[in-house]
């Protein structure tokens, strides 16, 4: 028996990287699943028939999470085809580096918009139905760049310093509730987003260094601590930081 | 079965949340080394834990005493082999305010809870290193960031693994020996059963979700860090409280 055997989950961004490896891996678990995706059709729709063959149910739903329509849309068609929604993972994410004299509004804009503001659309959306049946995990992913900034990013760690207070926020409103709400920090992962440091050998070698077990991290181990926050070994862990980043933050 | 055949070892597993740690390692298939100076509950545990089918040792040792725990260590290694996870779970509480905090009592609890997991990490890190293998999880508590009134020898204590582990951590990581540590809030065990009910009714009031954890919410937390599922988890920090100490 899974540890997520009957449940109902959405996961954003989850036609590639950390979120696919999650759709899988909640699958795997015994979760239905919505793999929700921005642009690319056949990533999601392979991770849809991925799922399919083992024998849960997925169905892909494009849409972008910054937009009201799209993140209700994304929670309904949960609720439509499962009947409920047990699990929100807002992983959902987008990388537009520039320095910060040379960022541009769009830029920011649709860094914090996509990385902030659809987080918040999408809890708002499922916490109706959460609350509703007392039920309900919410799972928002932030980053080192959050925790202690970076260079050359303003945007993406604005927004990723903002899912901690969101997420401690939200977990005080819907703890009376039955609903908890974390936050992970990843650390490096392989993954697209991180293909030039792990492909330049000198970028390599300095990202490397930092991370204490000294190698980066596999989509697929991520996951599991998103399994384990989305399951009931975690009932008594809400607002927190859950840092899977190799002990990355002490160096 | 997540920890199917591992070897593990549990301090202060005669009761409480360590009782439920030692339990729920066998459940998820390991053996287990009992560590408790009280040989009546410590005797219990090891029953329950046969029970599940799961080889048990029991050891009535003070984790404080470095020589009892290098002669425990050698007796592990020579029964099981290795030791794959150590849960520094020992300690107990002498509450008392900062002006009549005797000095005994600040040694006892400091000695337990820091000393004995130091001792037991320096004992067991040598059979981790060959094996580049091993999960160290030392038990803090939300006290140890808050502070408390009247404990200032718990929260210093508790304080002081936070630490210990964080520097631990940098040195074994490269060894692949992931050390982490683990926060509870406030979990109904029988240390918290004498506190006063008005106190109790505070703290619960002060955590979102309204309620005292039962000690298996800390042991699935533990469990899970003990899994290779948390392989990529080092150095971290992780809070059992209900939400009471965002």
């Amino acid at each position: 028996m899974g540890r997520l055997e009957g449940k109902a989950a959405v996961v954003t961004g989850g036609g590639r990287g950390i979120g696919r490896a999650i759709c899988l891996a909640y699958a795997k678990e015994g979760a239905d699943v919505i793999v929700n995706y921005a642009t690319k059709d056949q990533p999601a729709q392979e991770v849809v028939e991925l799922i399919g063959k083992m024998g849960r149910k997925a169905v892909a739903v494009k849409g972008n999470v910054a937009l009201k329509a799209d993140a209700e849309k994304i929670i309904n068609t949960c609720v439509d085809h499962f009947g409920k929604i047990d699990i929100l993972v807002n992983n959902a994410g987008v990388s537009k580096p520039n320095m910060l004299y040379k960022m541009t509004e769009e830029q920011w804009n649709e860094v914090i918009d996509i990385q902030l503001k659809g987080p918040f659309l999408c809890i708002q959306a499922a916490s109706k139905y959460m609350m509703e049946r007392k039920y309900g995990k919410v799972i928002n992913v932030t980053s080192s760049a959050g925790l202690w900034g970076t260079k050359g990013q303003i945007n993406y760690s604005s927004a990723k310093g903002g899912i901690l207070a969101l997420t401690k926020s939200a977990a005080r409103e819907l703890a009376g509730h039955g609903v908890t709400v974390n936050v992970i920090q990843p650390g490096y992962v392989s993954t697209e987003m991180t293909e030039k440091i792990r492909t330049d050998p000198k970028l390599k070698e300095i990202y490397t260094g930092r991370i204490l077990l000294g190698r980066f991290a596999e989509p697929e181990e991520i996951a599991l601590t998103f399994v384990f926050l989305a399951s009931e070994e975690s009932n008594y862990i809400t607002g927190q930081l859950i840092c899977v980043d190799g002990g990355l933050g002490m160096t | 079965m997540r920890l199917k055949n591992k070897k593990a070892i549990v301090t202060g597993a005669g009761q409480g949340i360590g009782k439920s740690i030692a339990l729920k390692m066998a459940q998820e298939g390991a053996d287990v080394v009992v560590v408790e100076w009280n040989p009546d509950t410590g005797v219990q545990t090891r029953k329950e834990i046969e029970a599940l089918g799961r080889r048990c040792l029991f050891f009535a040792v003070d984790v404080a005493d470095r020589r009892q725990i290098e002669k425990m260590m050698a007796e592990v290694i020579a029964a099981f082999g290795r030791v794959d996870i150590l849960v520094n779970n020992a300690g107990f509480d002498r509450p008392g305010n900062l002006l009549k905090t005797k000095e005994e009592d600040w040694d006892a609890v400091l000695d337990v809870h820091l000393k004995g997991t130091l001792n037991c990490i320096q004992a067991v890190i040598p059979h981790m290193m060959e094996k580049s293998y091993g999960k160290i999880i030392n038990l803090s508590s939300v006290w140890g960031k808050r502070g408390a009134v009247s404990e200032i020898s718990y929260s210093t204590a508790k304080a002081g693994i936070i630490g210990l582990t964080k520097s631990v951590a940098r040195e074994l990581g490269k060894y692949q020996i992931n050390v982490n540590v683990v926060l509870p809030g406030f979990i109904l065990t029988p240390t918290v059963s004498k506190m006063a009910e008005k106190y109790r009714n505070i703290i619960i009031e002060n955590t979102p979700l309204k309620r005292a954890g039962q000690p298996e919410e800390v042991a699935s937390v533990v469990a899970f860090l003990a899994s290779d599922e948390a392989s990529f988890i080092t150095g971290a920090e992780v809070e059992v409280s209900g939400g009471w100490n965002m």
